[in-house]
């Protein structure tokens, strides 16, 4: 059944959509959706290098991606420069020294749009196993780490008095984030991923009153994002990352009418 | 462990500095079962900070600080909890263990605030967020609880409500209290301990011998120690500002 390329890139879609569903609730609650971006356009530094030396792309990526996260907070604690100005350089340093070493790799015929937007084309069934492993994985790791992660998201002084340990749990999601965007490179492509992560759970925001729903509502809406995204890049031949961001966007849209209801309901 | 079982929290000439300025210097105190130690002080005098050093969140300090439990329960002066949360009372109460749900609505009952549980916990009023505080605090029973002006903003009748609660609780559980407040009066009937602070500690010891300590007069004024040692007898009534006994 794998053999239709559609499928895959159904399969894999779903895959992506269920682990960014929650990740993406935590994004927009700790406010690091520039995180996710810089994270994002390091990637592309991780592909090359996984072309360069015939290495597993996704495994290549999620490296690159945490070792400049963790740069990241060593700057922090090093420099006085503030959190966004560090951000943005790390995102088009990485950027930059990608497409540097993408303009020496002659050899090798490069798909950039398809780096830069996801391909559902090229989604092998190697990749629907590394999603879907590798985002169960994700997924085990968020559910052990969600009590101290989520109560030092809402006031980390708290979750440290009563011992839970903000500061680990801190450092696995930030690893998570390497490897949720390590995962789902191909499908949405590194310009968008950051995308996929916040606009169904941004619309999710929108419609419910407790985390759990927000989450259970995130994945809801990331799930239809690639459903109906993936037709319609089937359908108009569109790349695909666009195409789901875009019904994520149109989900989000729909999604403003609700809280008009509920805030009439309340005067 | 400690050779006394019952320490629950123990600082030794604990410190802490930003950037070269001292917030508290040199302060020693313990917390032990089923008692109450209040710290007391000025603006600025460093007992949040105490708190904090207490409670193990500043971690670069100076001196010692141990702490022989993990079960604790903590009400912080100030909280800025971010809105785009969606999060209700109820989702509040479970924030850092999990608990049953009868146990969430015996620790919000005791507070006062069952009525306000599946409401949004950004749609509070202050008073009524302190309490939700508190009652987050306790319902986990812990052994240590440490409460940094637990009822600011709280109406006249619930703070001295609350605080008897507080007392309650203390003996109840048998836990030990930190506690942190600006109203000498109410606190001092209950306090078994008190520390001074401006910066360093200026007096400690029982209520009563604090109020006699010069330094204490010093940094309250003779008034304060008045209201101290008055504290003798047990409060039923309420005072007008001329000192009279005001009628119900």
């Amino acid at each position: 059944m794998f053999d239709d390329f559609f499928i895959r890139a159904l399969v894999a879609g779903i895959g992506v959509a269920l682990v960014t569903g929650p990740l993406g609730c935590f994004v927009i609650w700790r406010r690091l959706s520039y995180f996710g971006d810089t994270l994002a356009h390091s990637a592309l530094l991780g592909v090359t290098l996984a072309f360069t030396m015939e290495f597993n792309i996704a495994l290549s990526v999620f490296i690159i991606s945490s070792l400049i996260a963790l740069t990241l907070i060593q700057l922090q604690k090093r420099t006085n420069l503030p959190g966004d100005a560090l951000l943005g350089l790390l995102a088009h340093s990485s950027l930059a020294v990608g497409l540097v070493v993408i303009g020496f790799l002659t050899f090798i015929r490069f798909d950039i749009m398809g780096l830069l937007f996801g391909d559902i084309l090229a989604v092998t069934v190697d990749d629907l196993l590394i999603i879907w492993i590798g985002g169960a994985i994700i997924l085990l790791i968020l559910k052990l780490i969600w009590k101290p992660l989520f109560a030092s998201t809402v006031n980390y002084e708290l979750a440290e008095a009563e011992g839970l340990n903000p500061d680990r749990a801190k450092a696995i999601f930030t690893i998570l984030m390497a490897a949720i965007i390590a995962i789902s490179i191909k499908m949405v492509g590194l310009l968008l991923i950051t995308g996929m992560l916040i606009i169904p759970a941004a619309m999710a925001r929108n419609i419910s009153t407790s985390p759990q729903k927000m989450v259970v509502y995130s994945i809801i809406g990331g799930l239809l994002s690639v459903i109906l995204g993936l037709f319609s890049s089937l359908e108009f031949n569109t790349s695909s990352g666009p195409s789901i961001i875009t019904a994520a966007f149109l989900l989000f849209i729909i999604s403003l009418f609700k809280i008009k209801q509920t805030i009439k309901l309340k005067n | 462990m400690s050779a006394n079982q019952n320490i629950l929290v123990k600082l030794k000439d604990a410190g802490f500095k930003i950037n070269d300025k001292w917030l508290v210097q040199g302060v020693s105190l313990q917390v032990e079962k089923g008692k109450i130690v209040t710290l007391i002080g000025p603006n600025g005098s460093g007992k949040s900070t105490t708190a904090k050093i207490a409670l193990g969140i500043y971690k670069k300090i100076e001196g010692a600080v141990e702490k022989f439990t993990n079960k604790v329960g903590y009400v912080p002066q100030k909280i800025s909890i971010d809105w785009t949360l969606p999060l209700r009372v109820n989702d509040f109460m479970v924030l850092t263990e999990n608990l049953k749900s009868e146990t969430i609505d015996e620790a919000l009952s005791l507070t006062g605030v069952i009525h306000l549980k599946d409401k949004n916990l950004g749609d509070l009023s202050g008073g009524e967020f302190q309490r939700v505080l508190l009652a987050r605090a306790i319902s986990k029973k812990p052994d240590l609880l440490v409460l940094d002006e637990p009822v600011q903003g709280v109406d006249f009748t619930g703070e001295i409500a609350l605080y008897e609660l507080i007392k309650k609780i203390c003996d109840e559980l048998d836990c030990g209290i930190l506690l942190i407040s600006h109203d000498l009066h109410t606190v001092m009937s209950a306090t078994d301990h008190v520390v001074c602070l401006n910066g360093h500690v200026c007096c400690s010891g029982s209520p009563t011998d604090v109020a006699k300590n010069d330094e204490y007069k010093a940094l309250f004024g003779e008034q304060a120690s008045q209201i101290l040692s008055r504290y003798e007898h047990k409060h039923d009534h309420i005072h007008t500002d001329e000192g009279k006994i005001k009628k119900n």
